[in-house]
Order: structure tokens, then sequence, then C-alpha cells
């Protein structure tokens, strides 16, 4: 267990107004979906969670053919795919195209994918300035804070956060009524719209037969972001693909209830290729960056490969219960909650946070919530057993093997583990059937001294339930 | 001519919780069933696969396989080792086993029953002439709750046990936090769930707290005494096996 | 190239060859009102686009739009003027709103095929007036396609966003868009859903209303 998420969850279960603000702000989106998804809002949401999973198993069994499909009617329609193998490819590609063009303001859309390879970071300092749109990523683009939650960003702070904020990074009178502070937001970035040469969004998906790219979003800043700039950049994972434009009449219907419990967001966004003939507005050029950055590893594991059917929902945040204790800031990366869970070992290496996986006690609520049906708790359990298999290889955490060693042999002999147990309930003390408070000195091993630290042992009781058969 | 039942206690109900065997056994003898119970029996492997030790699980259901071979129905008193069993043993055999364990498990997996559900499902009753005099609610197990959907099941039978009260609390079918090695490997996160569980328990009014897996009983019965709160907990066989 | 180099580890990664073809994707039921035949009573078919269009209305007061239902243009254009009430307004060219007589209020603007131009009024317009070409009735959903008669910013900019359309492009919902229209990339480089007033409560989960896009949103249904 690293010593840095141990501090993150620590500090995180310590603060009682977050807790209280996480579990309050999951707690409404978990009622939202529950209303939108119900048998009378959505009769047939669980046969489109299968066609979903069917959808995007089809997809990524088939990605190369998608890409390239994609991309062929992406240029049809005057865009550009670019395709990038990391972080550095894309912001090389930004940089140069801006460069070449003369473009000093970008405004950019709520996008993880561009958290992910940190895109602003890798913009500044090039005399480009980079502006977050969406209010909550403006709020932590200012904070310098990474996003709390996959769709909810800024779910940490409280008005009094905000307007601290602001009266300290935009020079304003220190404001704390919500309205106004998103009026503050309105105005500044308003300016940026219509001054920005290029506009940055996401995708949430790619739709392969259009060469099309979906957005969805409740604001308006990513209509604005891709429709008033003369250049237009999508980030997307190559992952977000599927394969055509009506394969929308079922993850639209999923995505935006999962989400938030809309049954569709206020805007949403099927943008293919730079203006047509004709038409009066919208960008000049049009480019879909098609990024990797570790996807074609999660591509080559059959076993784990419906990690990427993940249409970035946060129902497995909303609904996780340990999410709603540690927050978004105890991951490791900028994907949290149960999809972060298994995507961050499997793109950074199980040794970037070998306890991820095991920070989870497969209650299976994410599974149950998930549009597409990803198998969570399975991947979490391979997780677990690559995690084992790989100590066991490096020749770390001998004693928990030996453990488990010892414990499955001594399951395997009924007579050893009967005498096993009655020797452990000998030296367990009985007091009357209370629950103890604190073992003596002993039982105190670590795995006993872990337990007692949140809660009471049960007593041993005078006989196992064998014995107490055999008298009957 | 009565029908034949294996009980799988599980081996923290044997070792740790008891009453739980025997009320299960008294309730399926209730119903006409004749209770077998295999001595050679110690767990269903989950400890050491939940933890990543997918060989010393294979091991122990092996072990597992061989004593319950010739079991018609296996009934648990937990929808955890249920899965293990009937959902996870199939994970832990290569396909092309030898020793046909893979189809072993496969075969077994149908005839493996949380309690619960053979009540209702095999024996077909949903009131076992029960009584207790209190004021329950009921805690939904996550394995139990959604690899075996069975939420309105153990609800029935409460509904049927005279002078129960059943008042459902908000957080019912959020996990207890125990998880197996979970609760010790992350016991601060663990006892912060245990903590959200036993906040909804005490709004409810509710004495006793009632599921059908001892491991979730154990975690919340240790944070209601760790809490000093009056409140007991029994697992559903004990509630159905009352007079 | 990163372009190669990405496609050849996707294809390493599932044991797939270039140029290999693929299964045929799971189908998509798509399920439309059942389309009546034309020999079909006349007075059904009225009926279910009654229905559609009260379906419209509700949800658009759902998502707290205002909603109203025209019986003529003349109508639409009452509406629309006691909506404007005096406000500047910039108008689409879409040959609905002249129909109706809407582009004929005092203060509003149209007929704009200069970008800059357009953008310069839609920056400071009170109102935004639009058609738009279908309806979307169980969520209450325009669907704007960008045309020479449509532009994008009409919508957005302005804080307030008037949509005026005719009850035959009232659709059920999604599923009959993609029926009707299964390539929308064929025709624009934009089709935008639109679901009620531009909202956030990215703050302490708050609702905001109007921002970024329009904060008051009207749709009138004609005929």
């Amino acid at each position: 267990m690293s010593v840095a998420f141990d501090e993150k969850v620590h500090k995180t279960l310590a603060d009682a107004n977050l807790q209280l603000a996480i579990y309050r702000a999951t707690g409404r989106l978990i009622d939202h979906r529950k209303h939108a998804v119900a048998a009378t809002a959505l009769p047939d949401y669980q046969e489109l969670r299968t066609q979903a999973n069917a959808l995007k198993r089809h997809t990524i069994e088939h990605l190369d053919h998608y890409l390239e499909q994609f991309e062929a009617n992406l240029t049809a329609h005057g865009g550009k795919a670019i395709y990038c193998q990391d972080a550095t490819e894309v912001a090389d590609f930004v940089l140069g195209l801006a460069k070449e063009r003369g473009a000093h303001l970008i405004v950019k859309s709520k996008s993880m994918t561009t958290e992910e390879i940190d895109l602003n970071e890798r913009l500044e300092h090039h005399n480009l300035e980079s502006v977050e749109t969406d209010l909550g990523e403006y709020i932590l683009q200012l904070a310098h804070q990474r996003p709390y939650h996959i769709v909810a960003p800024a779910l940490h702070l409280t008005r009094y956060d905000v307007g601290d904020l602001f009266a300290r990074t935009l020079g304003v009178a220190n404001e704390t009524v919500v309205e106004r502070q998103a009026l503050i937001a309105r105005a500044v970035l308003r300016q940026k719209f219509l001054a920005a040469d290029i506009g940055i969004s996401g995708a949430n998906f790619l739709v392969a037969d259009s060469g099309a790219v979906l957005l969805v979003e409740n604001e308006g800043n990513a209509r604005l972001t891709t429709s008033a700039p003369k250049i237009h950049i999508a980030v997307a994972g190559i992952e977000k693909l599927i394969p055509r434009a009506q394969d929308l009449a079922v993850f639209l219907k999923l995505l935006g209830r999962s989400a938030t419990g809309q049954a569709l967001t206020v805007y949403t966004s099927f943008l293919s290729g730079p203006r047509r003939a004709g038409e009066i507005d919208g960008p000049e050029e049009f480019y879909v960056v098609l990024l990797d950055n570790g996807r074609t590893k999660l591509l080559a594991d059959p076993g784990k490969r419906e990690s990427l059917y993940c249409i970035r929902c946060g129902a497995c945040l909303n609904h996780c219960p340990v999410y709603r204790k540690i927050g978004g800031h105890s991951f490791p990366w900028v994907y949290s909650g149960p999809i972060g869970a298994i995507i961050t070992p499997q793109f950074m290496g199980i040794e970037h946070e070998p306890s991820l996986p095991f920070a989870s006690s497969l209650c299976g609520a994410c599974a149950e919530v998930c549009p597409v049906k990803i198998d969570i708790p399975k991947v979490l359990l391979e997780l677990r057993a690559e995690v084992k298999q790989a100590e066991e290889r490096k020749g770390a955490n001998r004693l928990e093997r030996l453990a488990f060693k010892i414990w499955a042999w001594v399951m395997c002999h009924p007579r050893i583990y009967e005498m096993a147990a009655m020797a452990a309930a000998s030296v367990a003390p009985a007091e009357n059937g209370k629950w103890l408070r604190s073992a003596p000195a002993v039982m105190n091993l670590p795995p006993v001294r872990a337990w007692l630290s949140q809660r009471d042992l049960p007593p041993a009781p005078a006989k196992s339930f064998r014995e107490l058969w055999r008298k009957r | 001519m009565a029908k034949r039942v294996s009980i799988f206690v599980t081996c923290i109900v044997d070792q740790l919780f008891p009453k739980v065997g025997l009320a299960m056994a008294d309730v399926l003898e209730r119903l006409g069933y004749e209770v077998d119970f295999p001595e050679d029996q110690t767990c269903c492997g989950q400890p050491a696969f939940n933890t990543g030790y997918r060989q010393e699980a294979c091991q122990v259901a092996r072990h597992f396989l061989k004593v319950f071979r010739d079991s018609e129905y296996v009934v648990v008193p937990s929808g955890s080792c249920t899965s293990m069993i009937a959902h996870h043993f199939h994970d832990l055999f290569p396909a092309d086993e030898a020793a046909g364990d893979l189809r072993a498990a496969d075969a077994l997996a149908p005839r493996v029953w949380e309690f619960s559900k053979f009540v209702l499902e095999v024996a077909g009753v949903d009131d076992v002439g029960a009584r207790l005099q209190d004021v329950v609610t009921y805690h939904d197990s996550c394995h139990a709750l959604r690899e075996f959907g069975i939420r309105d099941g153990p609800r029935r039978l409460l509904a049927n046990v005279r002078g129960l009260e059943l008042r459902e609390m908000d957080a019912a079918e959020e996990c207890c936090g125990f998880g197996g090695t979970f609760s010790i490997k992350f016991p601060e996160i663990s006892g912060g769930m245990a903590g959200t569980k036993i906040d909804s328990i005490v709004r409810t009014g509710a004495q006793t707290v009632v599921s059908v897996d001892s491991s979730c009983l154990m975690q919340i019965q240790g944070a209601l005494s760790r809490a000093a709160l009056p409140v007991r907990t029994m697992h559903l066989a004990e509630v159905l096996a009352s007079r | 190239m990163s372009r190669e180099a990405t496609l050849n580890k996707v294809r390493t990664a599932l044991g797939r060859s270039a140029g290999q073809g693929i299964a045929a994707p799971p189908p998509v039921r798509l399920r439309v009102e059942a389309h009546l035949e034309a020999h079909l009573e006349a007075h059904l078919e009225a009926i279910g686009m009654e229905a559609r269009i009260a379906s419209m209305l509700r949800a658009v007061e759902a998502l707290a739009g205002k909603s109203r239902r025209a019986a003529t243009g003349e109508d639409a254009r009452s509406y629309v003027g006691a909506v404007l009430d005096g406000r500047s307004a910039v108008a689409s060219n879409a040959p609905f709103l002249r129909e109706c007589g809407v582009v004929d209020l005092a203060g509003v603007q149209s007929g704009f095929t200069d970008a800059a131009a357009l953008r310069a009024l839609c920056a400071t317009a009170e109102v935004g007036i639009t058609s738009a070409d279908y309806a979307l009735a169980d969520t209450g959903t325009l669907v704007m396609l960008a045309s020479p008669a449509e532009a994008r910013l009409i919508s957005l900019l302005p804080p307030v966003h008037i949509a005026v359309v005719p009850k035959e492009r009232v659709l059920s919902g999604l599923d009959e868009l993609f029926t009707i229209l299964p390539h929308p990339a064929a025709q624009t480089s934009s089709m935008v859903l639109i679901t009620g007033p531009s909202r956030t409560a990215d703050i302490e989960q708050i609702l905001v209303r109007g921002v970024h896009g329009p904060g008051e949103i009207h749709v009138v249904v004609v005929g």
C-alpha cells in the first residue's frame, strides 16, 4: 500500500465537510439516475445495456476497420484525422498548428482525454493561452487542481472556495452567491469564445460511418468552443468509436440518464467536418486527434479489453461506496472511481499503485449500473491475481504468500483444520459472548489489529458448529 | 420420503457463528428435508481468490468439489460463498483440465443454493411458521443482491414472521464495507463504510439487523458494538428458526 | 508515421491483418411509431400527431422552457412579438420564419449570410429566433441542422432562444430521427439537439441557467 494513497485516503476520511459534500453530490446523482432508468421512464433499459455492450464489443474487436472508416468519412467531409501515439505528439500537433496559424488563444471544452495528457500544461509557455470553458473545469484551472469526478469536476469545492478563488485570480469582489459566480465566469468566458483562434474539445463518441464527433454537454460551452473559433480540434481516445450514426439511438438513451438522470443533456452536437459550402458559420478547419496513449495495450488483453467500452458516464463513481468515502483526488490518475481503478493499472502498469485493485469490497454496484456492462469486479479480480503473480516473481510480500499457502493446505486437510480452529479458539477470549475491543497479545497480529482499529471482534463461541452438530 | 440436502455452513459460521448453521438446519428439517453435514468441508476458497491467490483458491476449491461431489443440493447461509462456488469456481480451473474439475464445478454450480433462495424456490415456501417479536431492518448483502437477485425473497420471508416489524433503511443496498481482506487492508475505508451503514440502521429505530451473510453481520455488529449501540444482528436463518 | 504505428498496434493487439473484413455490426432496432400507411384512417394519424405535439410541449415545460401551440403563422408571430417586447433580435434565414411573418417584427434582423456580421449581431442581440428541422416529442428536443437557412450561433449566443416549428416536423423521438435521417453527415457539418435551456450545476450542485447558452427558450409549434 503506497503511503501517498493512504495519506490521501486518511485526509479525505477525516474531512467531515468533504465527506458530506461527496456523499450528497453522489447521492443526488444516484437518485436522478434511478428515476431516469426506472421501468416507467425507460422500459427497455436492460435491453439497451445489452445492445450497447454488444456494439462496443463489436467495435473494439474490429477497431482498425472502424478507425479507417472514420478517417475516410472525416476526410471526405473536409476534416483531417491526426493519429497521435502519446501526449507529446498531441501537444506537438496543437503547437505546430497554432504557430502556423498565428494562434494565441485557445478555448477548451471539458475533456477527460485532454486531462489525461496534461494538454493545458503542455501548451503553457508557448505564447498560447488555453482557457477551460466548462464552469467546473474553469474553476479547477484557476485553482490548479485536477477534476474530482468524471462528470462533476468541482464536486469538492464550496461556493466560498469559489468566491475566494475568483477574488484572488480574477480581481473581482468576493461573491458567494452561486448564480452571480456563474455570471462572472460567463462574462469572462464569453470574451474568450469570441476572440479564440482555436477551439479544442473532446469527443463522447466518434461515429465511423459519418466521420463525425458527438459531444454532449449542458452549458453550451462545447457548442461555442466548436462553433465560434475558425479551427476546431477534437481530441479523442481511439476507443470512442461506434459504427453508425443510428447507434447513437442506443448510446444517447443511456449516457445522460446514467450520468445525471437526464433523458438527453441540453446540447448534443453531431459534428462532421468544417462548415460546408453555403453554411453561414462554423469552423473552417476541423481536426480529430485519434489518441492511443496506451489504449492499444489494453486492447491486447482479451480478458480486460472490455475496460475500453467505457463511455465516461460516471455512474460507477457515484455508486461506489469506496469512491463515496475517499473521493476523486485519492486516486493516482485523472480517472477515478471503479473505472479508474481498472484502467490505471493497465495504462500505467500494476507497479504504479499495486494496492489500487484491492481498494474495493467487490460489492458490484459499479457493474450493476454500468451502461455498457463492463464487469468491473471481474477485471479487478484479474488485476489482483496479476499483482500477486508479480509479487511472487519478485519475491515480494513473502509472509502473506506463505500465510495463504499454509491456509490453503490447512483447508484441504479437514482434521488439521479442526485442530487449528480449536487451537485458535482456545487463545481467543470468550467473555460471555460480548464482542472484543482488544485482543490478547498472542492474537495481536497485524490483521487482527487492523480489524480492531475500526470495530470490535466477535468472541469465540464455546463450541464450533461441527462440534455442536456432532452432539445434536 | 424426505429429500436430502447437504449444508455447507461456511468457515465463518463453523468457527464464529455456529448458531446460524444450527438455525439453518432446523429450518430445513422443519421443511421436511434430511440435512447432511459432510464433515470434511472447510472453506470455499474465497479469501484466497479475492486476494489474488488463484492457485491456493484452486486447491481449496478442488477439495470442496470432492466433499460435495455427490450432493443433490448444497445449501449455504451466505451469498458470497455461494457466488464463489457457483460463479467463480469456473474461473479457477483451466479448460483443458485433465482431472475434470471444470466439468465438476460447472455440474455442481446449479445445485448450490443460497439459503433463502432454496427455501423460496426449491422448498417453494415463503412462510416457515416463524415467530419473533422484534423491529428489524434488512441489509442487502452485495453478492446475494447483485449476483443472485436476492432482494424481495428475504423480505417476503420476514414479512411472514409473526410479531416482526420490518423497517427499510435508506442505505439497504450499500455495501457494509467487509469485502473480505478489504476490511483489513483498508481498515479506515472499511470502517467508514460500516459507519455509514450503522447510521442508516440507527435512523430506522430497529433493534435488530438481519441479512443473509454472516460476514456482513460480523462487520456490522463489530461496528455497532464499537459504537456501543444496543442494536443486535441476526442471520435470516436465525430469524426463521425462531418460534 | 503515427497513423501506421497506431493502426499496426491495433491490428497486432487484435490479431487482425490490414484490410481484413469484419462481421456485420449488431443490428439496432429503431422503434418508431407505426407509420400509418396511406390507406389507413386519416384521423388516426391526426390523433398520433396531436399526442406527439402535446408530449413535445409538456416536455419543454418540464425542462423549464416555455412552449406554445400556435394555430397559425399569424398566432406564432403574435406570440413571438409578445416575447420580444421591444428587445433586439436576430432571426435565421429559415423560410418558415418568413412565412409566419416573424422576420417582419420590429427589432428583428435577419437575412445574414456573412459569418462575421452575423456573429457580431448574435453577440449583442437579446433574442435569437430560429425554426428547427425536427423536434423530438418524448424529450422536448429541437433538432437543428446547420445550413444556409440556419446558422449555428443564433440559437447559442443570445440569452433567449425562440424556435418556431411547423407541427409536421415533430417526431416521436431519437429512434424516428435516426430512421428518417440515418446520415446527418451527408447533409450538414453540424446537427445539434437542443433539450431545454442551458444549465450548469458545477458549484455545489446548485442549478444555474444560461451559462453559456440561452437561459430562456421558447418552443412554438405551429399548426
